[in-house]
């Protein structure tokens, strides 16, 4: 055991750290960024390697060697320094390194730079109303016609289909096939005819997701990704990069941060938040859970650096990081009391009310990506080697 | 960067974890239980030929002089066999203080004969960490120790105990001094042993002065992070076995590891338990190579096993059903110390209060 980076790595560390600082002025406010801003700083970033940087420089990247520690360098510098990272998103985090596994060169060409870009924004056409967690008994369906897919059916809860450019979306296309064998993956625009997105206002106030329909929808054979009949794998590829993504603990850190900072400035009656025995017993809990997340990770980045299986370690960090995050939240209204029911545009508000926002967005995203109970299926049969539930007749 | 461990440390714990199943069966710590033994020399002897007892102790002393991080990779391989040992007074309080603040002198008086297991040490230390109960407190004047301490470790057999005086004082006190009387405690955790200590115008050595509030500040950090190990240890077995039992265990014709509720409540043990190992990892660690952050990562793993390893203690005693709380099964043993790792040198909500003063989010 040595957390020590090395002389390499230290240089890189004071490298990034500089970088951070002599570029403040071009950090995008967190609150009301325009689109100009977002994407210029997108650009910056990748120029330099904080963004896209395994990505070959073909496809719009930085196009630097895999390197774990360097990454985590640069989001531990990103966190400590609490500046905006590179656009995270569906396209940037599922669809961009499911090319990069399984796509065609003119895909990968086609795609990859602007989405990394922030140019194209896809959305994911994954759930539907019968097919939540129980994703491969998926309904909508895709059949020949010439050269294009016919689709039809329908999807639900897919975030951001309102300002998406593009899609990937699971489709049946082998209906004879077994239930996982029968589904195909495929990419298209959202402005093809025959689609209609209707948003679905959440608890948040926001519509943070939609339904969309097909009719007829009309998409080339060659917007296929891997074959016919293997889009249950390649979505599998995916997943795999969401849940890295939903569970990450340097969110968790910056977060609890935050929360000790208004602590220690809030006051009650003239008593500060943080001398308060009861909620300072709560935040030092926390304290600990997103320690050992932390360190979790750090233990992660040393199997993957020597190839080795992660076990447990990995299978635990969706289940747990969302639900630190959502603890997190909920402890930082606690701490504002009534000013933690404040929202919108009120006066009073703190952070313009962002902790509210999480507290019910962060629930979701307990929910969504395979929820706490699939998370604890798997850990108990991956993760423990316990039985299977049995089948039942209809499933 | 490296966060795993070598394989130097994988191989020892391995041939620890093998030594004592064939030392420390659950038989035999069953005995030590029920006989109230006071110290299992059978057990000791065959950790001492792995050089357990000098652990710590530099080599020049006769030891193997190993890390904190060693320690509590020892600490969870005993935790986990729930072994009757002097482990924490004999191998790590005693001689981490005697080699800190110890003369020349104090140091070849005692540190050899510790490391070679022939004289075992205790360690009186609580009241200055968890705080004092029903009025003990221990004086020092000029020499002699007069008062009382509770809960101290491993003392009944010892040959020198580590005293801690009201005002933060650090003496080495002879077993058999004048003046001293012991009173065994008796514990729910049967598989180690606390006493109560009076003191009488005791005799007794004084252990550096000039460096002792950073002295005990180490000592309470290293006891926290190895209690920690303890508990992760314990934690993983009662896990083990609550799994182990679900899929052999048949009702509905189906093993109870096929039910949902089962299976999600194992889950839920091994996902708290889990990120546990990195913070007992790092904080291990930090006690030698990260100074700054050894008080802050003892103080959190610490607590944060207390409170997951009673999850996991009742828990995965229900998932045996009735058979969980018999005494036939034993899974008592694995309850009942982690229990006690809880308590001592500080339950949680104190170690947490701690937490804060220690990062200055608040006065002591
Ligand atoms: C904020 C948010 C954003 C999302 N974004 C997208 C998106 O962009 N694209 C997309 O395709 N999807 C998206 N989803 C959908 C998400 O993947 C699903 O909501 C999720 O997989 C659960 O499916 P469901 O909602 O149908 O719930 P169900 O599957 O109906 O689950 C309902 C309850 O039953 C439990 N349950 C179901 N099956 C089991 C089982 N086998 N064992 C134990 N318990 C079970 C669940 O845990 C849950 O508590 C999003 C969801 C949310 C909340």
């Amino acid at each position: 055991m040595d957390l020590a980076y090395g002389p390499e790595y230290q240089a890189f560390e004071a490298e990034v750290s500089a970088f951070l600082e002599a570029n403040r002025d071009r950090w995008p406010p967190a609150v009301g960024a325009t689109r100009e801003q977002v994407l210029a700083w997108q650009k910056t970033l990748i120029a330099n390697g904080y963004a896209a940087r395994t990505i070959p420089k073909a496809y719009g990247g930085y196009g630097a060697e895999v390197d774990i520690l360097k990454s985590r360098i640069i989001a531990e510098a990103f966190t400590r320094a609490a500046a905006p990272g590179g656009l995270a998103g569906q396209g940037i985090n599922m669809l961009v390194p499911t090319l990069l596994d399984v796509g065609t060169e003119e895909q990968k060409q086609r795609w990859i730079a602007s989405t990394l870009a922030g140019e194209t924004v896809w959305c994911q056409g994954y759930s539907e109303p019968g097919a939540g967690s129980d994703l491969a008994s998926l309904r909508t369906h895709a059949v020949e016609d010439g050269d294009d897919f016919l689709i039809n059916g329908q999807k639900i809860w897919t975030s951001t289909a309102k300002q998406a450019d593009m899609i990937f979306c699971l489709v049946r296309t082998e209906p004879a096939a077994p239930k996982h064998a029968g589904i195909s993956y495929l990419i298209f625009s959202m402005s093809t005819p025959g689609i209609e997105v209707r948003p679905l206002k959440t608890m948040t106030g926001a519509a943070e997701f939609n339904e969309v329909f097909f009719t007829d929808v009309r998409v080339p054979r060659s917007q296929i990704v891997g074959g016919r009949g293997e889009g249950w794998r390649v979505a599998n590829t995916t997943l795999k990069h969401e849940r890295g993504m939903l569970g990450d603990p340097n969110a968790a850190e910056s977060r609890l941060a935050a929360i000790i900072a208004m602590m220690r400035a809030e006051t009650v009656g003239g008593e500060r938040l943080i001398d308060n025995p009861v909620l300072r017993d709560r935040l030092m809990q926390l304290q600990a859970r997103v320690l050992a997340m932390k360190f979790n990770g750090l233990r992660l980045i040393t199997s993957q650096l020597a190839d080795e299986s992660p076990g447990l370690a990995a299978l635990i960090v969706k289940l747990q990081g969302c639900e630190i995050n959502h603890q997190l939240a909920a402890m930082a209204i606690d701490v504002l009391g009534e000013l933690g029911v404040l929202y919108e545009d009120s006066p009073h508000l703190r952070d313009h009310g962002v902790w509210q926002h999480r507290y019910m967005f962060d629930l979701g995203l307990i929910i969504g990506g395979g929820t706490a109970q699939i998370q604890k299926n798997i850990i108990s049969e991956r993760g423990l080697g316990m039985p299977r539930e049995p089948k039942t007749v209809e499933g | 960067m490296d966060f795993a461990l070598s394989q130097d440390q994988k191989l020892m714990q391995a041939s620890l974890a093998g030594t004592l199943d064939r030392a420390c069966p659950l038989e035999r710590v069953r005995a030590f239980a029920e006989n109230r033994e006071v110290v299992a020399t059978d057990v000791w002897t065959a950790l001492t030929d792995l050089g357990v007892p000098g652990l710590l102790i530099p080599e020049e002393h006769g030891g193997l002089g190993l890390a904190v991080l060693d320690a509590a990779l020892v600490a969870e391989t005993l935790g986990a066999h729930v072994a009757p040992t002097p482990f924490l007074g004999s191998a790590v309080l005693a001689p981490l203080a005697i080699l800190a603040a110890g003369t020349a002198q104090q140091q070849s008086r005692w540190l050899p004969a510790l490391a070679a297991g022939e004289i075992l040490a205790g360690a009186a230390i609580a009241e200055g960490i968890s705080g004092a109960r029903d009025g003990a407190g221990v004086r020092a004047e000029a020499g002699r120790l007069t008062g009382k301490a509770l809960f101290a470790f491993d003392a009944e057999q010892a040959g020198v105990i580590l005293v801690a005086d009201t005002d933060g004082g650090l003496w080495l006190v002879a077993g058999d001094a004048p003046g001293l009387a012991l009173t065994p405690l008796t514990n729910i955790d049967l598989t180690r042993r606390l006493s109560e200590l009076r003191f009488d115008a005791t005799p007794a050595d004084a252990l550096a002065q000039g460096d002792i509030p950073p002295l005990l500040t180490r000592l309470r950090d290293v006891a926290w992070t190895l209690l920690a190990a303890d508990m992760l240890g314990a934690s993983e077995v009662m896990i083990a076995k609550a799994v182990a039992y679900a899929k052999e265990r048949r009702q509905f014709g189906r093993v109870i590891g096929s039910f949902q509720a089962v299976k999600h409540l194992c889950a839920e043990m091994a996902a708290e338990l889990e990120p546990c190992r990195a913070l007992v990892w790092y904080a291990a660690y930090a006690q030698d190579a990260a100074p700054a952050e050894a008080s802050l990562t003892a103080a959190h793993a610490k607590a944060h096993l207390s409170e997951v390893s009673r999850f996991v203690a009742r828990t995965a005693t229900e998932v045996h059903g009735g058979m969980g709380i018999t005494d036939l099964l034993g899974l008592h043993y694995w309850f009942k110390r982690v229990g006690a790792d809880r308590q001592w040198l500080g339950g949680p909500e104190r170690v947490r209060h701690l937490a804060a003063v220690i990062q200055g989010l608040v006065a002591a």
